[in-house]
């Protein structure tokens, strides 16, 4: 295993650890914003379509790209106003 | 490392602390908001930093960034309109959509960058055969919540066959990607291979186990893309990834345990009779005491406290409004009203907050499964609004359908009142013995309009006394 592997195999047990230690405390009532807000964070992947853009150099590689940007896109954009919308809603009695 | 390099990863761990410092403010409805708009300017950085590292490195052809601008401006416009114009009623299926795109983003980024080493070729499997599942499965999810897709259990022909050998296949594939260096055709294979799965494993689950479900596909796509990071070695994509598959392996925990049904089994699939409302004959059983309006607001208004319990049936009315409006105007004759808010509610693990907090609810008078229960213990009415398995009794006898569920004790209130459109069966397909209850008188009516007859009442009673 090269340590670069080992590197990133760290960095992922410990983003997990974290994840269930931070999520865990959320209460139910925000379970739905919470859902569609770690939605969001996975639009994360359109830093890697980013990044497949250096590596494709044939018409399909490019369909395929821009394919994968709208996905990405759709993802971190739609997951972003649409946990925001929901929050704005949450209003306290005062 | 060239001081360009160390900047940009510095930029990226700053990203990642954003992303947890945004979830973790997401632990108080006062916070929340301000954390997801941190997590969106980690993301924005994340985006603007990339940018930059492309720019400087010029790896990318003129029409690369092209084909990337063009897809990245439609996904934009896409998301922002969907999100900005979605009801909050069908929240489920965005969120699902959403994921969906994800997921597909994660295979295509290993189907387009062919896994050059050993080592990225066995994350690429990963990536793209839960990527793949996970886009077709949230798909299918989406439609089902929507009602394009039929809600109850779709079992075909040679499902579970046909799944076999698609698993068989996968398996071969992954071997020849992982041994022969990844070849194209393997990959489309498999990817091909996921994508059908997906469907079939999905199809078959029904539509109450849907937030279980979805919790699980949010957990796949998390992991997906870790996958897609450990492809790339991009460290934001692992670290994001490994939030979003811990956050969806919690919530699929807490689904699974609020119905008492191991996630295996909800996999499945086959449970319940899907969105169909069997409708029997109403008051025709003798042993059901049924109500009118007018006795129910009066009822209401003589209590001191109120226990309001939410069900399905609400939703689908999109009766929460009026819900709100009635809970406003009991408390305006100094009754304490509360909601009761079981964990599978709605179709996606707490959509019955989000809704009610559309109807200006506020989130103070929301209360989970252990304190809706203390509240039902010392409450003079408990209203349920087009629940049903969520309040059976017969959960704490083994022996049945819904036996073991954690419910709401709504008999242990005074009285209670449920209003329903009939004596039909929830997705269990059992009695609910409750409306045989003594104390229990049931007003025959759809959420939205029963409720619309309590307040008219409730006024016409206000008026005059």
């Amino acid at each position: 295993m090269s340590p670069l592997l080992l590197a990133d195999l760290t960095v992922f047990t410990l983003a997990l650890l974290v994840g269930f230690e931070v999520i865990s405390k959320v209460p139910a009532t925000l379970h739905t914003p919470l859902m569609s807000g770690a939605n969001a964070i996975h639009g994360v992947v359109i830093v890697g379509v980013m990044l497949l853009a250096t590596m494709v150099s044939t018409p399909a590689g490019y369909a395929l790209l821009a394919v994968a940007a709208f996905f990405g896109a759709m993802n971190v954009a739609g997951g972003y106003v649409v946990t925001d919308r929901m929050l704005a809603m949450f209003r306290s009695r005062s | 490392m060239s001081a360009f390099d160390t900047v940009m990863h510095l930029l990226y761990l700053a990203c990642a602390v954003s992303f947890v410092v945004g979830l973790h403010l997401m632990n108080a409805p006062g916070t929340a908001r301000r954390g997801n708009r941190i997590s969106a300017a980690g993301m924005a950085v994340a985006i603007v930093v990339t940018a930059a590292v492309l720019g400087h490195d010029g790896g990318a052809t003129a029409a690369g960034v092209v084909a990337l601008a063009a897809g990245a401006s439609a996904g934009i416009a896409a998301g922002t309109v969907t999100a900005r114009r979605v009801q909050m009623t069908a929240m489920p299926q965005l969120v699902s959509l959403f994921n969906a795109v994800g997921g597909g983003a994660a295979a295509l980024i290993a189907l387009g960058d062919r896994p050059g080493t050993t080592s990225a070729a066995v994350a690429g499997v990963p990536d793209v055969l839960i990527g793949a599942v996970t886009f077709s499965g949230s798909l299918v999810a989406s439609g089902k919540l929507a009602g394009k897709i039929a809600g109850r259990p779709i079992i075909l022909p040679l499902g579970r066959p046909v799944t076999a050998l698609l698993g068989a296949a996968a398996a071969g594939l992954a071997v020849v990607i992982v041994g022969f260096g990844a070849p194209a055709g393997a990959l489309y294979g498999l990817a091909g291979c996921a994508l059908a799965a997906g469907v079939l494993l999905t199809l078959p689950i029904g539509g109450a186990d849907m937030p279980v479900v979805i919790s699980l596909l949010n957990a796949f796509t998390g992991t997906a893309v870790a996958m897609a990071g450990f492809v790339l070695a991009s460290t934001p994509l692992i670290i994001a990834g490994g939030l979003v598959g811990a956050a969806g392996a919690i919530l699929t925990k807490l689904m699974a345990d609020a119905m008492n049904r191991p996630v295996g089994a909800i996999i499945a699939g086959g449970y319940g009779t899907g969105d169909a409302v069997t409708v029997t004959a109403g008051a025709g059983s003798a042993a059901v005491r049924e109500t009118t309006a007018d006795d129910v607001a009066l009822q209401l208004a003589y209590a001191e406290r109120v226990v309001i319990v939410p069900g399905y049936g609400l939703a689908a009315a999109q009766a929460q409004h009026e819900a709100a409006s009635l809970a406003e105007a009991l408390a305006g004759q100094g009754v304490a009203v509360t909601y009761a808010i079981h964990p599978v509610a709605g179709r996606m693990p707490g959509h019955m907050n989000v809704l009610l907090a559309e109807a200006n609810t506020p989130y103070e008078l929301l209360r989970d499964l252990d304190e809706g229960n203390a509240d039902l213990a010392r409450a003079d009415v408990a209203l349920i609004i087009g629940g049903n398995d969520v309040t059976n009794p017969a959960a704490r006898r083994p022996g049945n359908a819904v036996s073991g569920m954690p419910i709401l004790d709504v008999d242990k209130a005074r009285s209670v009142i449920v209003i329903k459109r009939s004596l039909g069966h929830g997705y269990a397909g059992i009695d609910n013995e409750l409306y045989t209850d003594p104390r229990t008188a049931m007003l025959f009516a759809d959420a939205k309009a029963g409720l619309t007859a309590i307040l008219t009442a409730l006024h016409a009673y206000r008026s005059t006394a």
